[in-house]
């Protein structure tokens, strides 16, 4: 027999959305209210969202899909040359950040990291050269994502440079990011001058090969334990990798050492360069992310957001539901501090793979666990935390092993609902770098970006619509 | 004058606030015409209608605020913001440190926190997806927003049966769980009477009558207006029926609602048949609310009572029709079938010349404005018009107490009510409010029947008294 799950055993405590007065009534009474603060969803996604409730799988498939991406246990394995991890990647395949790209929409810093990856190919003499073969149709251009990989900045990956190999230990797929080049005048930001190529060369001669021979003799390295320690060390994984660089450094020390392989004045330039390079680390959070977003990609009405990424030109994103389909808008501008005297009229609009962090419960999602950069968010420590509270409202769990001090170790929100956006009208909260818009400009600051509304009302019109 | 339009992107507030916004700016002084609402097409059309340059407004969406009004000079204008401001100033006051931000959906304010029941008034377009989430959460959920299409009414009851959870509405006015009143709902006395109801302002008249007699309520589960509709087939009806007889503390069930659908009907009678507690059965078309209490007195076995009235000195009143201004639907059309007998045809709108009883708390009446019961500018009107209206010889009205409910609706009724009985009308008021409501049932009545109203508590005794003296007035 039906009790309504004792309902009419006491006195209710009310949850409202709507008009303040009834609510004040009910409190009026001596009742318990709590109040939510409502506003209606983006305008032409009603009907969507009304469908995909009626529908009634969603609320399953997300929990399944948000399972599979917290499921994977990322680790670094090997570093290999991209002709040869990626099967379909030609002598002319450039790969890069975001959604589909044409060399005629590109912004600056993607044209300036395509030129610089030609002349490293030595497909070009020099930026001109590179440039008009660029525009003939000389290469071929196809997003990391699309290959399951991820660049940071421009992303762009050429068949001779070396990329991490992170798989799932539970043998659940397979992951690669470049090598982080460090800040400066790098390709990722748009940069090709001779020190940037030489960067590179040394890439592929030295720093690939010795972390290859370290791998192999002291076996795998569990990345999930390294960002969960280093989110309880002021990092977020995104703007801040000094402590997750550091405890990389202490894993491969003792192999480093130990020999692998390689002369000493390598092995010391090895371990100089990482040491000099914060954000060694980004790239393998970055694949470690992506494994989790394969992971959960592909389930029928899940509106959860395996991917976003932008490529300078357009911000996309992609949901479990609906595969491989993109939903685009224009790349929006960087909120942001600037380096030296350069100034927004320098910024080219956001650009990058390594918003995959954010969609694994990184990044701006886990802004509280960063106090050292809070600089981005107004200066207070406050305004940190208070960007990663708003952001559970749209996420549908608690990272288990990304945890924040500052919130009592609440697990970082992780699994963004794009239906949970578009109906809240909160948006991801991102903090990215800011490349020059002129090609080979390089790095120009930092800061913060929320993702554009637009990408997530398409990505929800057509989930509904792939519900039949 | 100065006529000013401007647009605030992305400003949302809910309808009644920014009608109480309105409200606050019309009453700045030297302030002529004012709207504040959401750009909607609605209400941009009402802004044109006004005569407001649209230039400018073509853009605005229903995620933009809209502040169009006339001002005798920069100064109003300036005073005119100020007056804006502090009305939609919100009372959730922003977090400065560690606290979660305020929820932006019922259903994860009740996710993050013991609430058992979610009440929804937000429009009616979106009410179905903050229902959906709600239920998924494991939450009963009232929706006070009525316009929610039928079949997903149907989805949202067919999900509470299969998951025990009750669904309330849509277009459900009142609920009383526990002696706690929902939506618009009067203060009851503790008692074992249990109600279910798909009409709000019946549950509040039978609880004003019982209240009237000294009998306490314990639950009234509203079920929403469309309930017992074939589409719908009693859904929640069925369910609160059932709970009502496994409820230990209730000892006799009232189960409240407008003519329902013949064969729903009959499933109801014979749910109702097989409980073991009294079930009074109150299809209104078939019997009055007042008839209703006379059965529950009778289950009780208390004697048959006189409900509260007071009855204006008998005077002269000129000849004409009787005028009937609602503002609850329920008591609209008990208030036709009471009457009828001896007024003949009534009609429901506006339009209809002779006599007529019309619900103000319609749709078409409420667009862009709170409710009747909180918001009585439109009878108001009416009930000026109809005093001035030399045809009409009777008006009846409700007035509807309660939570929810005008805090003193007679302080602005009382002064048009002695106008209308000056120009020699006939002012009936059918009062539905409880001793305990936080307006002072006593107070108000007295208030208006020293303006000259004949005041009863109960709704079918109103809407006799009106028909007599019409009838009278037609005969004379």
């Amino acid at each position: 027999m039906s009790d309504l799950r004792h309902l009419l055993d006491d006195v209710p405590v009310v949850a409202t959305a709507g008009t303040d007065l009834l609510a004040d009534s009910i409190e009026q009474q001596g009742a318990r209210v709590v109040r939510s603060d409502w506003r209606p969803p983006v305008p032409g996604t009603e009907a969507a969202l009304a469908k995909l409730a009626a529908d009634g799988r969603n609320p399953a498939a997300n929990q399944t899909a948000i399972e599979r991406m917290l499921a994977v246990r990322p680790q670094l394995v090997d570093v290999r040359v991209a002709r040869d991890a990626f099967a379909d990647m030609t002598d002319r395949t450039f790969f890069h950040a975001g959604p589909p790209l044409t060399w005629e929409r590109a912004s600056g810093p993607m044209r300036g990291a395509i030129i610089g990856a030609m002349i490293y190919e030595g497909m070009a003499t020099d930026p001109e050269d590179a440039a008009a073969k660029a525009e003939r149709g000389e290469i071929e251009l196809s997003p990391c994502h699309h290959h399951g990989a991820v660049g940071p900045m421009a992303g762009v990956t050429s068949p001779s440079m070396p990329v991490a190999v992170v798989d799932d230990a539970a043998g659940n797929g397979v992951a690669y990011s470049t090598l982080n080049e460090g800040l400066g005048k790098v390709l990722r930001y748009g940069a090709f001058a001779s020190e940037t190529i030489d960067r590179l060369r040394w890439m592929d001669s030295v720093l690939g090969p010795v972390l290859r021979a370290v791998l192999l003799r002291r076996g795998p390295i569990d990345l999930q334990a390294l960002i969960a320690q280093a989110l309880q060390m002021g990092d977020d994984g995104h703007n801040r990798n000094r402590a997750v660089t550091s405890l990389f450094l202490r894993e491969i020390g003792p192999a480093l050492i130990d020999g692998a392989d390689a002369p000493v004045d390598e092995r010391s330039g090895v371990f100089q360069f990482i040491d000099g390079n914060d954000h060694f680390m980004l790239n393998l959070v970055m694949a470690a992310g992506k494994l989790g977003s394969d992971a959960a990609s592909g389930v029928p009405a899940s509106s959860l957001v395996t991917v976003m990424a932008r490529n300078g030109t357009d911000f996309g994103v992609r949901l479990s539901g609906t595969g491989d389909q993109w939903f685009t808008a224009p790349a929006p501008p960087v909120d942001g501090l600037y380096l030296g005297s350069f100034s927004e009229e320098d910024a080219s609009p956001d650009i990058g793979d390594s918003t995959i962090t954010e969609t694994v419960g990184l990044g701006g999602l886990a802004m509280a666990a960063a106090p050292a950069i809070v600089g981005f968010v107004g200066g207070t420590a406050a305004g940190a935390v208070r960007r990663t509270l708003a952001m559970y409202e749209i996420t549908l769990a608690e990272h288990p092993a990304y945890q924040i001090p500052m919130l009592e170790f609440r697990g970082t929100p992780v699994g963004i609902d794009a239906a949970r956006v578009v109906r809240t009208g909160v948006r991801p909260q991102i903090n990215t770098g800011i490349a020059g818009a002129v090609p080979g400009t390089g790095m120009v600051g930092a800061g913060l970006v929320e993702a554009p509304m637009e990408c997530f009302a398409q990505g929800i019109r057509s989930l509904a619509a792939s519900l039949g | 004058m100065i006529a000013r339009v401007e647009i605030h992107p992305g400003r949302y507030h809910d309808s009644v606030r920014l009608m109480q916004a309105s409200k606050a700016v019309q009453n700045v002084d030297g302030v002529g015409d004012a709207l504040v609402a959401m750009g909607t097409e609605l209400n941009l059309g009402l802004l044109a209608d006004m005569g407001f340059d649209m230039e400018g407004v073509a853009d605005a969406g229903p995620n933009d605020l809209l502040v169009a009004l006339r001002a005798e000079n920069e100064a109003t204008i300036a005073a005119a913001h100020r007056a804006l401001d502090e009305a939609l100033s919100h009372k959730v006051v922003p977090s400065g440190g560690l606290d979660a931000p305020t929820p932006k959906t019922a259903g994860a304010a009740a996710a993050a926190s013991d609430a058992n029941v979610v009440l929804l008034s937000v429009p009616g377009e979106h009410a179905f997806v903050e229902a959906m989430e709600a239920l998924e959460s494991g939450r009963h959920v009232m929706i006070f927003s009525d316009n929610v299409p039928l079949d997903q009414e149907v989805i949202l009851k067919r999900y509470g049966i299969d998951h025990d959870l009750l669904v309330m509405g849509p277009d459900c006015g009142t609920a009383i769980v526990d002696g706690v009143g929902l939506g618009f709902a009067n203060a009851v006395l503790p008692g074992s009477v249990s109600m279910v109801g798909a009409s709000g302002t019946g549950i509040q008249e039978m609880c004003a009558l019982l209240d009237d007699a000294g009998i306490g309520v314990r639950h009234a589960l509203g079920t929403g207006s469309r309930d017992l509709s074939e589409p719908v087939g009693a859904a929640s009806t069925l369910q609160a029926l059932a709970a009502l007889e496994n409820d230990p503390a209730s000892d006799l069930i009232v189960l409240i609602s407008k003519p329902p659908a013949a064969e729903v009907a009959e499933k109801v009678r014979r749910a109702a048949e097989a409980c073991t507690k009294p079930v009074v059965i109150t299809f209104m078309g078939e019997t009055t609310l007042e008839d209703g209490a006379g059965a529950v007195l009778s289950e009780l076995g208390r004697p048959p009572t006189e409900y509260g009235a007071w009855v204006a000195p008998p005077r002269d009143h000129r000849p004409g029709t009787v005028r009937g201004l609602f503002s609850g639907g329920t008591l609209a059309s008990e208030a036709r079938f009471v009457a009828a007998p001896l007024l003949g045809e009534i009609g429901a709108t506006e339009d209809d010349a002779g006599h007529a009883f019309i619900d103000y708390g319609d749709d078409e009446y409420t667009q862009g404005r709170a409710h009747p019961m909180i918001d009585q500018t439109v009878r108001l009107e009416r009930l000026a018009a109809a005093g001035h209206d030399e045809s009409v010889g009777v008006i009846l009205m409700d007035v509807v107490l309660g939570y929810g409910a005008n805090a003193d609706p007679s302080a602005e009724l009382a002064p048009l009510v002695g106008q209308a009985i000056d120009a020699g009308a006939a002012v009936v008021v059918s009062l539905c409010g409880t001793r305990g409501d936080p307006q002072g049932r006593d107070a108000q009545a007295e208030a208006l029947n020293r303006a000259g109203a004949s005041v009863y508590l109960s709704n079918a005794a109103a809407a006799m008294a009106a028909a007599r003296l019409g009838s009278e007035g037609r005969l004379a």
